[in-house]
């Protein structure tokens, strides 16, 4: 396929805005020094992958992104920061000093995924079609029950996990009294 | 549309993530690039479940899932990292080498 077949397509252009939206979003999480802006970012990223799902007509994955990666996981990352208390402003100590290991490392593994990605699945189209949310629900509830109620417990699990660990261990006076 | 270009952006984005997690010092940082690599998996099965185009939507679903546990990952996540704020109070993970020889 050349480069005037790829750019002849109109979702292409909407894929190659959405992906550099993404990537500058994702460079700037990593490499941000005001925390609070690391996570904003991370937003753009969020958001830019659920365009990316709409494009690929995966409308209740989209919709579910935001919900819960925008709307619940940015808020939980805001409220850790703030009780945290990580410095709101500039930071210059947020990184490592040796940033070139880790760059190389990243590049090295970006590079092994591409190259393989790029050898194996070369010109395969992408099928058009909409799967529809009732038909993901039917596939949910029939033949990914099982799954999905482990991944249920799982949740139950992470919620009480996380109210025991966060709780505070009451005083031995306030125990007597109660 | 075809799938690498797809399963190259999920894997930049991946590559993005692993360099977080290697060169942030804040806990929470590290935690913001995790999530990163999550979505990237996220994009990857959506984009092969398109192409599959199975019967089951089993590459939408498997999304969805890794959208949960990344929700659960968070909420523990954050929950240790404040635990461990408020026992040392640092959230910074050079410091945390009580289990480093």
């Amino acid at each position: 396929m050349t480069f005037g077949d790829w750019a002849g397509e109109p979702g292409n252009w909407v894929f190659a805005v959405l992906a550099v939206v993404m990537i500058a979003g994702a460079l700037r999480v990593v490499t941000s020094r005001n925390v609070v802006h690391a996570v904003l970012f991370l937003v753009a990223t969020l958001a830019g992958s659920a365009g990316i799902f709409l494009l690929l007509g995966a409308e209740f994955v989209a919709w579910t992104v935001v919900l819960v990666s925008i709307g619940a996981v940015v808020v939980l990352f805001l409220f850790g920061i703030m009780i945290t208390r990580a410095p709101l402003g500039y930071d210059t100590a947020l990184d490592h000093e040796r940033r070139w290991p880790a760059a190389l490392i990243a590049l090295a593994i970006f590079g092994l995924m591409a190259g393989s990605v790029l050898a194996y699945f070369e010109d395969i189209e992408v099928n058009e079609g909409i799967v529809r949310s009732s038909d993901l629900g039917t596939s949910i509830f029939e033949r990914f029950v099982i799954p999905f109620e482990v991944v249920s417990f799982l949740l139950l699990a992470a919620l009480i996990g996380g109210i025991v660990l966060a709780r505070r261990d009451p005083e031995p006076e306030e125990v007597e009294a109660a | 549309m075809t799938v690498v270009q797809f399963s190259l952006l999920a894997s930049a984005l991946f590559s993005i993530g692993i360099y977080g997690v290697l060169v942030r010092r804040n806990a929470i940082m590290v935690l913001l690039a995790v999530e990163l690599m999550l979505s990237a998996v996220a994009v990857n099965l959506v984009a092969f479940g398109a192409f599959w185009q199975d019967r089951l939507a089993s590459g939408q679903i498997f999304a969805l899932f890794v959208i949960a546990v990344g929700a659960a990952e968070v909420g523990i996540g954050l929950a240790i990292v404040l635990l461990v704020f408020r026992n040392r109070s640092t959230a910074n993970v050079d410091e945390l080498d009580l289990m480093k020889w």
